[in-house]
């Protein structure tokens, strides 16, 4: 793979990419804009992931005198650790189990049999991505807080007390749990759809009940998939912020997360106890991950399986449970999708939260709405929002493209060293990058601290590797002849990545760049602890009135940035379909 | 041993929709199987062939219990596995699949892969009842004995993916065979593999098929596997069967125009029957008067379309008019090499006839020949 010496248009493409310090030396010296490129990517990457994890932990464990490990100490010198351990876990392994479940099943159901309202699934399986936490937590206490809750209001006379309290540990499970289940969802659909049906049909054949097929076939038969919805999941639950931050801490109900926040945010401040938490929690989340990989390890021979043309799916007969599973089906998606974004609508429109009566329902105003508009703050938040999001969004996926090809079709020595790197942010939750960028960034001569361009840091840093696996995935489909004839017809490197390569990683491009730009909006814990006032972003702006107790203006917020992010999600859509995007 | 009767299956999702919908109506419901019935007697091979779509796979999985056919009655041996109903008499009845104790190799094999080969043969076993479950040591014993009439016997411990494709195939019949079921179901076995392979295969099967004489169905869209393993087969057209019969008697006098065409390539020319008499037709074809000898007489006047073999028709430079009862003056206008055959196209007035010969015999393209047609290979196809 030699190259002749590039030509001018390639050079001044370089810039944006980012090979630092590369622009003096290159006139110079015969080195080809290939190295530079790939090395400057690759040195990006190994900035984002490893300089914020560096900081903490020299942070955490070194003060001006040396080792010291006074941060565990004050940190975990509260007497109440146990409890946050237990609490922690408690937590993180309830509402994985009640998402693996609840989707795992849903997954099923909906690939394997004939069940009613199919189309339903598919409508709840993107709720997560048009209701950021926040929200959906905030329509829970809605409904089920043991003052206010409509749930509760509405069986208290059946039962006499009030039945649920949404701020406990059960409140939380819940919550989290059915927020994340279209998550495992998504993931398990895939591999019941990838899979042979007539490895089930064989079993069948073979006499075996509908019940030992699934044990016996149709589960092992899925056990990578559902590993790594287990470690998905694992993660997300372990650096969910929103649910215990907001249903916690009322009852002093502390995990992780949002003991880390307590300590960040209190007076004075104890930088090294919060990075000794932040320790503690990583450490976890790396500890859960390696289980979850060497659990799939063992699993993970991939599965391939001869397909002919049989591969008409043939849904199962539900036969007589079909009007009980569809009942499920229904209260399922009313729990999920339709309660929670009907409360929101509710509470948005009364001036004060109220049961719906029919006085309730004569205060009926715009006046939050009106709030809104009015609100310095809001258009400031909306503006910033998209300036991250969209800026994010193309750094990543520029690196990400590019870092995609070393990891992918490169021979350079250490190309799988890139791919890791930019998987590391993974197994950080994003309080704990908060907690690290500001340990950079307050140490760090670079004069960006409580500026815009910290939040843009964590941002690119948290979405990397979400940019990489879009990258990725498209490149390995990219046959390798396509660049090689392009090399055979004299193309440079640069050229042939510009002319044949981008142009075919274009539809995952696109997804990935929307991916971000949507899951950047509802960002809120590594926001949380790097935000200072006059640069905050929208979900920032939802916490304040949190903490204000303006439940209704909030309310307000959420329905027009559920608004906004169904209008990106579907016009991602639309781009999807024209730039000849498929699902699956 | 199976009989099928009256057997329909159209399409669950179009009809249940065309009844809602009523854009729908109107509409026809499509019929995968459309009032299909035959018998296959013990020890039987029985082959369904047909081109996509027509048909075959429907019905084999009706017969397994995979697909719940709409009316018509599944009977093997004396166990009704299916039965439509009928008003005022019998109860319907449809068997579980799991329950009609039938061996059946998939397409795609459907081999498990999480499981080695010794425990995709003894799933079917372990799967039982506990009442009628064998014992462990039987399991084992059984299993055993027929992964050593598969030649499997040294890969029994194995990862059943690490099989050959070959070997894959035989895994999968012996997964079927171990429960020693009354009945066989095969949907395309072969296609799968290898040209080669399945040449080999192909016999293999038939051997281990007359071997155990179990009784079989066999589902394929190749002709040429159909011949060489049936015992009968039925052509399926549009969920129809167009004709059923021996291998020999479908390939030498196919009912119709599109069996002709489905087995095997065939010359077709357009006639009027002139005269009939015990077997003895005389055609009149645009390129002259044919003798054809043919199982039933036709009707004096009748149109027809006379199907010729490329292997029925012999050529030469030489005339042997007297000789022969039928042959032709043509050009030959392109000629391939098969390896094993030669093939001709000859332009005959208007149509051109292929001919397939012997290697020894080869002649330009532009050579003047001469066919003769042997009247006991043609074959007459009524029309309409």
């Amino acid at each position: 793979m030699t190259l002749t010496s590039p030509p001018v248009r390639a050079e001044e493409r370089t810039e944006p990419t980012g090979s630092t310090g590369a622009s003096p030396s290159r006139r110079k010296l015969p080195l080809s804009p290939k190295f530079f490129i790939v090395a400057g990517v690759a040195a990006a990457i190994g900035y984002l992931a490893l300089v914020p994890l560096g900081y903490l932990l020299w942070g955490t464990f070194f003060d001006a005198e040396g080792f010291d490990l006074g941060g565990f100490e004050r940190a975990y010198g509260s007497g109440r650790m146990g409890e946050l351990w237990g609490n922690s876990l408690a937590f993180a392994g309830g509402s994985a189990f009640l998402s693996l479940t609840v989707g795992t099943t849903l997954a099923y159901l909906n690939v394997r049999t004939a069940v009613p309202f199919k189309a339903l699934f598919f409508a709840a399986s993107i709720v997560p991505l048009i209701v950021p936490g926040i929200l959906y937590t905030v329509s829970w206490i809605f409904l089920a807080s043991p003052q206010i809750g409509l749930l509760n209001n509405f069986l208290e006379p059946v039962f006499g007390t009030a039945p649920f309290n949404i701020f406990s540990i059960w409140g939380m499970i819940w919550v989290e749990g059915l927020h994340s289940s279209p998550i495992v969802f998504l993931l398990m659909v895939a591999a019941f759809r990838s899979m042979d049906p007539s490895l089930e049909e064989s079993a069948l054949m073979s006499g075996a009940t509908r019940l030992q097929t699934l044990r016996r076939v149709t589960l092992p038969l899925v056990r990578p998939a559902l590993l790594s919805s287990v470690l998905v999941i694992l993660i997300t639950s372990l650096e969910s912020f929103e649910v215990p931050a907001l249903l916690g801490l009322q009852n002093g109900i502390y995990v992780f997360t949002s003991r880390i926040y307590f300590v960040f945010r209190s007076y004075p401040r104890d930088l090294q106890a919060a990075g000794a938490l932040a320790v503690s929690l990583l450490a976890i989340a790396v500890i859960g991950v390696i289980i979850a990989r060497l659990l799939a390890g063992r699993g993970t021979k991939t599965y391939q399986t001869v397909t002919g043309k049989g591969f008409r799916p043939r849904p199962l007969d539900l036969g007589k449970w079909r009007p009980v599973v569809g009942a499920g089906i229904l209260i399922y998606f009313f729990a999920t999708v339709v309660g929670p974004l009907l409360v929101l609508i509710y509470a948005a429109l009364l001036p004060y939260y109220q049961a719906p009566s029919a006085e309730a329902f004569a205060s009926f105003t715009l006046d939050n709405f009106r709030q809104v508009f009015e609100m310095d703050s809001a258009g400031r938040a909306l503006v910033n929002s998209l300036v991250l999001g969209i800026s994010a969004a193309v750094i990543v996926m520029a690196l990400m493209s590019i870092a995609a090809w070393i990891s992918v079709r490169s021979t350079i020595p250490g190309r799988g060293i890139v791919e890791q790197l930019s998987f590391v942010p993974l197994v950080i939750p994003g309080i704990v990058l908060g907690v690290s960028i500001s340990f950079v960034y307050l140490r760090s001569p670079i004069p960006i601290y409580g500026t815009l361009l910290i939040l843009l840091i964590a941002y690119c840093t948290k979405y990397m590797p979400y940019g990489m696996r879009y990258a990725t995935t498209s490149m390995t489909q990219i046959s390798s002849e396509l660049e090689e004839s392009a090399q055979v017809s004299g193309a440079s490197w640069w050229t042939t990545f510009r002319r044949v390569l981008l142009p075919l990683l274009s539809p995952g491009i696109m997804a990935g760049f929307v991916y971000i730009l949507v899951v950047s909006f509802r960002e809120l814990s590594s926001s949380l602890l790097l935000y200072s006032p006059g640069n905050e972003v929208l979900s920032i702006l939802i916490w304040e009135q949190f903490e204000n107790g303006s439940f209704n203006v909030l309310a307000a917020i959420g329905v027009l940035m559920v608004v906004a992010l169904v209008i990106m999600v579907t016009i991602a859509y639309k781009l999807g379909a024209k730039v000849g995007l498929r699902e699956d | 041993m199976l009989r099928i009767d009256h057997l329909v299956k159209s399409f669950a999702g179009e009809k249940a929709r065309g009844k809602k919908n009523k854009a729908q109506e109107g509409h026809a419901a499509v019929f995968a199987v459309n009032d299909v019935s035959f018998e296959v007697k013990e020890g039987e091979l029985f082959t369904l062939l047909g081109p996509s779509g027509c048909g075959k796979t429907t019905t084999l999985r009706s017969i397994a219990g995979l697909e719940k056919p709409d009316s018509g009655t599944i009977t093997v041996g004396d166990r009704v596995m299916f039965s439509g109903g009928v008003k005022g008499g019998d109860r319907a009845v449809n068997m579980p699949a799991n329950q009609r104790g039938l061996g059946m190799v998939f397409q795609s094999y459907a081999i498990w892969p999480h499981m080695t080969v010794f425990d995709n043969v003894a799933f079917p076993l372990q799967v039982r009842k506990r009442a009628d479950r064998p014992s462990k040591a039987e399991i084992a014993e059984r299993v055993e004995r027929v992964l050593a009439t598969m030649e499997l016997s040294p890969q029994a411990g194995r990862q059943a993916t690490k099989l050959s494709g070959g070997q894959q195939q035989r895994l999968a019949l012996a997964r079927a065979l171990v429960i020693q079921p009354p009945l066989l179901l095969l949907d395309e076995p072969l296609s799968n593999l290898d040209a080669k392979l399945r040449e080999s295969l192909r016999y293999e099967l038939k051997r281990l098929q007359r071997e155990l004489g179990i009784t079989s169905v066999y589902v394929t869209h190749d002709q040429v596997e159909a011949l060489a393993l049936s015992t009968h087969i039925a052509v399926m057209e549009h969920g129809r069967v167009v004709q059923l019969g021996r291998p020999r008697e479908v390939y030498e006098s196919p009912s119709n125009k599109f069996v002709a065409e489905f087995i095997g390539t065939s010359n077709f020319i357009p006639g009027t029957v002139g005269s009939a008499q015990g077997g003895q037709h005389s055609v009149d074809t645009t390129n002259g008067r044919l003798f054809i000898e043919s199982g039933s007489d036709l009707p004096t006047g009748s149109d027809v379309v006379v199907s010729i073999r490329p292997e029925a028709v012999e050529l030469s430079t030489e005339s042997r008019a007297g000789q022969v009862p039928n042959e032709w003056h043509g050009t030959v206008v392109a000629r391939a090499f098969l390896g094993d055959a030669v093939d001709h196209v000859v332009a005959v007035d208007k149509h051109e006839i292929r001919a397939r010969v012997n290697p020894s015999v080869s002649f330009e393209p532009g050579t003047q020949v001469y066919l003769q047609l042997d009247p006991t290979k043609i074959s007459l196809v009524p029309v309409g």
